[in-house]
């Protein structure tokens, strides 16, 4: 793993939060850490009053690329990752052509590596073409260059209940998970937004909180009778987080994830009719929003993943029935969760490693990220300046979409540096370069 | 006012200023020449994603009495269909001119986008959006409402609210722009509200609104109401389980004969029967309560010019002035606040 990527000496950081000290990183490892270290050589980077933590991991991002490259690239979209502190995703699997071959997810790794600014592991299609029709050859993508442990027909359920246990069953042969978009179709048949006070008001067709819930009900009890491991993407209802806490005490092999966005805002916002706040699943009620806080705190909820999905200006800048479900998020989920999670005291930077790092990296079976922050271990580390605040101007992104919910707020916390796999991708808060190939040879 | 967009936002003063406003225009319209040369050079335009005659000439009828020039777009059959996008579809209309766009649109929301966004300058009025609001139809059916409350009470309309009136809006509810933007202006004049539908038909979160709701049609009208107001019934809606068939729906739900009966019988000689039209006759309505004396069907078609020309005039001639008070509406001193 190890390349030859330089020696830094990051001096005074606080580690997970907690007291400072010393990062000695070196050719791609963390080569020691402590009180007043020294190396000689090596750039130093004062990190006074600057956050340690691991690398982001993010479950859940939509690279667009290959089929829709006016959208973002897998270039644009690991640059906006890595300047939001990330040093991996996972890239979903509706592309066009739909990632639901070897070829296809070999082809996103490979672009991811040629970038070098964050791991790209793709995710694999459950079924053909996202279709619900039949599995798509899970075992191929497993075996692959790209070696796939999520599947995910992310953007449709997986809502045929036997495709859904085969898929369950089958990703146990290469310890792979499914990942489910918890939507019951025929509940949500041209569904526009949450279905409550706000879309009787409106006019906009409802999105039932329960069309979630009895997906996820169903599937708990699926992957409990089959004994396979259930991921459960961008879960945004109060109820769907007291189902899955009632799994998780059943011993239930269930992972759950919720978007940034989610943690902040509500459905109050479409009463503007802005389409920047179509989503899939849709902005809830306050009530909700104070439920997956308070999930994500107590351990229901294992990650924080952005969902991060871009689109071009003219999916957004027409009638709301018109425009495109997503918003972009790589660039702002550090400082979302910061707000909505760590100025709230409902966690601590120590949780947030876990949150958006260490459990990601569980659930993707990412071996050498979501790590420790100690001696010996891959040097995936960012510095986060927690006291800074900024302005959200999508224009200055790195991703090419402009949809960012969060435009105007202004958010605490910024990226000061990421290092992946000990190069630093992000320095001063500016993007620096890619992982060097000279690096990567010999590497896995 | 600078758009006309819901009822929800209108202020008492604003719907009392139009609904005045509209009783100065429906004289114009008892004259011999039926014309006022107030919107003279100025251009409205009809823009129309959505099929609907009658609206579309009622808008056309009520410029054309104001002298303003009147394009009509449909988008069906337009480069609409080619693709084009709402936005330059506004702006191309918008650089030939128009002053005052008049958008019916099968998107909820779609005329406050146009409002909302830099796409165009104009005055936007919502001729009904999707499942939303239609605002003009519930001025039109106040005014008519009005006139027979002041009649009632042997007073004239302008300056009157509805205070004490009690409406009944029967129906497809859920579907229903006419009945949301009914309920909203109906609270802001006074008025008590009860919706009558099947329980499929009524949206989640009708709790919180400004009214009362009933499942049982008979048991409203025994309770006293002033006007009942019967919702078309979609066709679309037959096949998709909101009720089980039009047979059930029209006992249960429609104004039929007996109701008909059962008005004179419980003594309610001056209630009325609106509908909005276009009716399903035997289904929503039968054709003896639709041709009854009650039925104020053909003076709302009226009435709905009146007040489409005064929603124009007050969006166009200039005056963008919040009144001070419902009793200074129609007399109002210049200001400069902005009502929307």
């Amino acid at each position: 793993m190890a390349g030859n990527t330089g020696t830094y000496l990051i001096r005074g950081a606080s580690i997970l939060g907690g007291g400072p000290a010393d990062l000695l990183i070196r050719d791609g490892v963390i080569a020691e850490t402590g009180k007043d270290l020294t190396a000689d050589g090596a750039t130093l980077i004062d990190a006074a009053g600057l956050v340690a933590l691991p690398g982001m991991v993010d479950v859940h991002t939509h690279l667009r690329e290959p089929g829709r490259e006016d959208a973002e690239t897998v270039e644009t979209g690991t640059r906006a990752a890595a300047l939001g502190g990330y040093t991996a995703v996972h890239a979903m699997a509706n592309s066009t052509p739909v990632a639901d071959t070897a070829g296809v997810v070999e082809q996103v790794y490979s672009l991811g590596q040629a970038a070098g600014w964050v791991d790209v592991r793709p995710v694999g299609a459950v079924t053909v073409g996202l279709a619900g029709g039949q599995l798509a050859e899970l075992g191929a993508m497993a075996d692959s260059r790209a070696r796939v442990r999520m599947f995910s027909d992310d953007g449709i359920c997986v809502h045929d209940p036997v495709l859904m246990r085969r898929a369950l069953e089958y990703v146990k042969a290469f310890d792979g998970v499914v990942a489910q978009h918890a939507q019951e179709p025929r509940l949500t048949a041209g569904a526009q937004m949450n279905e409550g006070e706000v879309s009787a008001v409106l006019g906009l067709t409802g999105w039932p909180a329960v069309a979630e819930e009895s997906i996820i009900a169903r599937d708990v009890l699926l992957a409990q009778h089959v004994g396979s491991r259930l991921h459960v993407c961008h879960v945004s209802t109060a109820g769907s987080v007291e189902i899955i806490r009632w799994a998780k005490q059943r011993g239930i092999n269930v992972t759950a994830e919720v978007t940034p966005h989610h943690l902040l805002l509500t459905d109050d916002l479409v009463r503007s009719y802005d389409p920047v706040y179509k989503v899939n699943p849709p902005l809830r009620t306050d009530a909700d929003v104070q439920a997956l806080r308070a999930g994500l705190a107590d351990g229901t909820i294992d990650v924080v993943g952005t969902d991060h999905a871009p689109h071009p200006s003219e999916h957004k800048e027409c009638e709301w029935a018109q425009a495109a479900m997503g918003m972009t998020g790589l660039e702002t989920a550090l400082s979302v969760v910061q707000h909505t999670m760590i100025e709230t005291g409902l966690i601590t930077w120590a949780d947030f490693a876990r949150v958006t790092s260490s459990a990601a990296a569980r659930i993707g079976r990412l071996e050498d990220q979501g790590r420790p922050l100690e001696a010996g271990e891959p040097a995936n580390v960012i510095l986060v300046d927690p006291a800074a605040r900024w302005t959200v101007e999508p224009a200055k992104m790195a991703t090419m979409g402009r949809n960012s919910p969060f435009k105007g707020m202004e958010l605490p916390g910024k990226v000061v540096a990421t290092f992946f796999k000990g190069h630093p991708t992000v320095l001063d808060g500016s993007l620096n370069t890619p992982y060097p190939h000279s690096a990567s040879v010999g590497a896995a | 006012m600078k758009h006309l967009l819901s009822t929800e936002d209108l202020s008492l003063a604003n719907a009392i200023r139009i609904l005045d406003t509209a009783e100065e225009m429906a004289a114009v319209g008892d004259r011999e020449v039926k014309k006022l040369p107030a919107l003279r050079g100025r251009t409205v335009v009809n823009l129309f994603f959505e099929d609907s005659t009658r609206t579309r000439i009622s808008f056309e009828a009520a410029a054309k009495r104001l002298s303003a020039d009147v394009i009509n777009f449909a988008a069906k059959g337009s480069s609409v269909s080619k693709g084009e996008s709402l936005k330059d579809t506004a702006q191309t209309l918008s650089a030939m001119g128009a002053d005052a766009v008049v958008i019916r649109h099968w998107a909820s929301g779609a005329p406050h986008r146009l409002a909302a966004t830099d796409w165009i300058d104009a005055s936007v009025i919502n001729a009904g959006d999707g499942t939303h609001e239609h605002p003009t139809q519930a001025l039109l059916d106040a005014f008519t409402m009005r006139r027979h409350w002041a009649r009632l009470a042997g007073t004239g309309s302008e300056g009157a609210d509805l205070k004490g009136m009690r409406v009944a809006i029967a129906g497809d509810v859920l579907h229903s722009r006419v009945a949301r933007s009914n309920v909203w202006l109906l609270r802001t004049l006074g008025a008590e509200v009860t919706l009558v539908a099947p329980p499929t038909l009524l949206p989640i979160g009708v709790e919180k609104w400004p009214c009362s709701v009933s499942y049982n049609m008979d048991q409203t009208l025994e309770q006293g109401v002033d006007a009942v107001m019967m919702l078309r019934v979609q066709g679309e809606r037959m096949n998709a389980s909101f009720f089980p068939s039009t047979r059930e729906y029209s006992r249960r739900w429609g104004f039929d004969d007996n109701r008909l009966r059962a008005l004179d019988a419980l003594g309610m000689k001056d209630t009325i029967i609106m509908h909005p039209g276009p009716m399903n006759r035997g289904l929503e309505i039968s054709a003896a309560a639709a041709d009854s004396p009650r039925s104020t069907v053909l003076a709302q078609v009226r009435n709905g010019v009146s007040v489409r020309m005064a929603a124009l005039y007050l969006l166009l001639s200039g005056d963008t002035r919040e009144p001070a008070a419902p009793a200074l509406a129609y007399a109002g001193t210049p200001s400069t606040k902005e009502s929307n």
